[in-house]
């Protein structure tokens, strides 16, 4: 205990890559309770504040020629309204309302956490993990009501031959439930890595000597992060899309 | 002691504000980050479902309707156009082909006009030619007789001078016989 107090008032090479994930109450002092307003809430709501303002407040104008918000606005939404079209086709047009607050959500937190001193709930497991695992849930119960128990000839290859068919149904089941971890782990540990390494980098920062370099590698690991975030937010999106039409359309 | 302090901050800080492990695996943090979660999502979803998306939607449909609109009206002014242009040009040709019988008519009437006037100055021609001829002719037959007349005379004179008697009739007789001959 004692090593790691001195550690702290030294100032010198010291690395607590992860400290800038640890959840603190906003108000005060103390246990962080499932109510405690905390930092994550603090960012997310930040986040849904950003999200009200693109997409409600940029909107109200309903402008032919759009401002330059709304056309911000237009743009995400038709970015995603031709991904699920796309994707899943004109039946799962209706659960696009869903997929864009799964979006917009995942996009405005990966953004916000790359400002200084922000918090980025995306690369908590927790939050990840609720919305792989709502998805996974999602789309399976909707798969069951949609098809009854033909949804489960998502998992028979009836044109693999008829040996391989229950080794491929193993293997299939198997990975119809990796799917969820793999979803939001992905997400969670994309951010999380990132993040951590620039937190890594900004250590080394402390040595002058090798401070330039570090501070080079903490650029371009920002530069890299700017591109994750968009990027993990189109994959959780665009992976959502393809569970959903799975569970839609489940012959192969 | 790492156990009391561990109480007194939480199970997942040390004593100097650093995490133990990773703060991502704190399972007495994870309540709290679902439940803002689950809030943070139901008001995403509920602005987006209730105001932002149907509203976007709505400017979207409402533009390319404009848009189609405007197409659509461009192409009936175009035909308009068209339509205009294809009346001109049948009025120029209609303009044309009046003034080509205008033309025409003027001279027909001309002509005619002409041909009265060419008659009318023939038959004056052909009327003051006859009354020419008339009048060499009664030159003519006045000068015949009257050559005549001075042939008798003379030819009786001569006779007369010769110192012969002239029959008056034996003297015309031979002066006609002469001149016939």
């Amino acid at each position: 205990m004692a090593t790691e107090a001195d550690a702290h008032s030294e100032g010198g090479l010291v690395f607590h890559p992860l400290d800038q994930f640890i959840v603190k109450p906003l108000f005060g002092e103390g246990p962080v309770a499932w109510y405690t307003p905390t930092n994550v809430t603090l960012w997310m709501f930040i986040g849904l504040a950003c999200i009200v303002g693109v997409f409600a407040l940029g909107s109200r104008g309903r402008a032919i020629i759009p401002t330059r918000l709304q056309s911000i606005g237009e743009l995400i939404y038709g970015f995603i309204y031709k991904m699920v079209e796309d994707v899943t086709g004109k039946d799962g047009v209706k659960y696009f309302p869903y997929i864009m607050t799964l979006f917009v959500f995942i996009l405005f937190a990966n953004y916000l956490a790359l400002l200084p001193m922000s918090y980025s709930p995306t690369s908590m497991i927790a939050v990840t993990a609720i919305l792989g695992f709502g998805v996974f849930i999602a789309v399976t119960i909707l798969g069951f009501v949609k098809n009854g128990a033909a949804f489960l000839g998502l998992f028979w290859m009836s044109d693999a031959p008829a040996i391989l068919r229950p080794i491929i149904a193993v293997i299939e089941v198997i990975s119809y439930f990796v799917r969820p971890v793999s979803h939001s782990i992905r997400l969670a540990g994309n951010i999380m890595a990132g993040h951590a390494v620039i937190k890594v980098f900004a250590g080394f920062a402390a040595l002058t000597l090798v401070s330039p370099v570090a501070i080079l590698g903490i650029t371009a690991i920002y530069g890299l992060e700017v591109l994750v975030a968009g990027i993990q937010a189109y994959v959780f999106t665009i992976l959502t899309c393809v569970y959903l039409k799975d569970a839609l359309h489940p012959a192969h | 002691m790492a156990t009391e302090t561990h109480e007194a901050v939480g199970a997942c800080v040390d004593a100097g504000g650093s995490a133990l492990g990773m703060p991502q695996l704190c399972a007495d943090w994870i309540p709290n980050q679902i439940f803002w979660l689950l809030i943070t999502l139901a008001a995403i979803y509920f602005v987006m479902s209730r105001i932002a998306l149907p509203r976007i939607g709505a400017v979207l449909a409402e533009r390319s309707g404009t848009i189609t609109n405007d197409i659509a009206a461009a192409e009936e002014l175009k035909n308009k156009a068209a339509e205009a242009e294809a009346t001109y040009e049948k009025a120029l040709v209609d303009a044309r082909a009046e003034a080509q019988a205008i033309v025409a008519a003027a001279k027909a009437d001309i002509q005619a006009e002409l041909d009265v006037e060419l008659q009318k100055a023939d038959a004056q021609i052909a009327a003051k030619t006859a009354e020419s001829e008339a009048a060499i002719a009664e030159i003519r037959a006045g000068a015949v007789k009257s050559v005549t007349q001075v042939a008798k005379d003379t030819a009786k004179e001569l006779v007369n001078a010769m110192g012969g008697t002239a029959d008056a009739k034996t003297v015309t007789a031979a002066v006609t016989a002469r001149m016939k001959g």
